[in-house]
């Protein structure tokens, strides 16, 4: 019988993919253009949020939105109507976005003078977290509805983010949710997260969002 | 979820591996995934049964071995182990401090692979 042999291998499966995101974030930099990318469960407000911050910062930047949520509302049209750049990518099934398709959309956005650029993830709180996509900033949402003990069954997605929007705070009067208890769980799974209260329909906490935004587009299109 | 993707990149890597050794046949592969990934052994398995036919990988037994979940106290610096479950509530068993840092648990890596 024929002998077998062992080959060292040591490589990571997903390089190929972190290969792909250093290069977009790399591409992004020189245009100065940040790249966000937004994630969540299905239907805790991604669409909601991209609607609000365009509407206050329209005029102050200039805005770019590559949706991949597969039964999004605001399709490529709609945000086009706002005057703003956009593009929808056909993702199918898929569960989450890789490098290679954010640069697709990147492409297909074909302007080199955006500010900022946002994209709408496939709504999801597993696969996202486990693929780079290039964004210098990741950004999720946990709507109050969906309850407090998320942190605890999606760790990974909380410990990689930068910014966590508590959405749906209208919300809270009905419900059970206890901001102190998830404030507590994320901390220790990310203690440099920024956590943001907002309704995206009384409009309460945009405004902090707002803030934070476009401070960070700010200090992102000084860098050299 | 995302098995199928995660299985693709890990037969492209055994592939290119595969050819420059002069392999016939790939008999398994050793795997080391952190306890952070949701991918289930199983299913790996099963989409790589799937998408290795007519290969050189065809009928590798894939060893997968999960890679602790590692943190650190951000207090006292004391590494140790977490459970994905209580990742939310942990304090340092050295000096109590709660200000705790991830340090590995998301690792996808292939090790070596026996072949023939």
């Amino acid at each position: 019988m024929e002998e077998v042999r062992l080959i060292e291998v040591k490589e990571e499966i997903l390089a190929d993919n972190v290969k792909v995101a250093t290069e977009v974030r790399e591409r992004l930099r020189k245009t100065k253009t940040m790249l966000l990318n937004l994630m969540s469960s299905p239907g805790s407000g991604k669409t909601s949020l991209i609607l609000q911050t365009i509407a206050n910062l329209k005029d102050k930047l200039r805005l770019g939105v590559i949706e991949a949520d597969i039964d999004s509302k605001v399709d490529a049209e709609k945000v086009a109507a706002q005057g703003i750049s956009a593009v929808q990518l056909r993702t199918g099934g898929f569960c989450h976005l890789d490098a290679t398709m954010v640069t697709q959309g990147i492409n297909a956005l074909a302007v080199n003078d955006l500010d900022l650029i946002i994209i709408e993830n496939v709504g999801n709180l597993v696969c996202p977290a486990e693929f780079d996509t290039g964004a210098h900033k990741n950004v999720m949402i946990l709507s109050v509805p969906e309850g407090d003990d998320k942190p605890l069954k999606y760790p990974l997605m909380f410990s990689i983010c930068d910014v966590l929007l508590i959405n749906k705070i209208d919300y809270l009067s009905l419900s059970n949710f206890d901001m102190s208890a998830v404030r507590k769980r994320v901390l220790v799974l990310n203690p440099r997260i920024t956590i943001i209260e907002v309704s995206c329909v009384t409009g309460s906490g945009i405004e902090d969002w707002i803030t934070w935004l476009k401070k960070e587009v700010d200090t992102f299109r000084q860098l050299k | 979820m995302h098995e199928l993707p995660v299985t693709e990149s890990i037969l492209k890597v055994v592939l290119k591996h595969a050819e420059k050794n002069n392999v016939r046949q790939v008999v398994s592969i050793s795997l080391q995934i952190g306890k952070l990934s949701d991918l289930e052994d199983e299913w790996i398995q099963r989409y790589f049964d799937y998408l290795s036919k007519g290969t050189l990988a065809e009928g590798a037994k894939l060893k997968i071995e999960r890679m602790p979940i590692m943190v650190q106290c951000s207090d006292c610096a004391t590494s140790y182990e977490a459970q994905a479950t209580n990742l939310g509530e942990l304090i340092c068993p050295a000096c109590g401090g709660k200000d705790i840092t991830l340090v590995s648990g998301r690792e996808y890596y292939i090790k070596d692979m026996e072949v023939q």
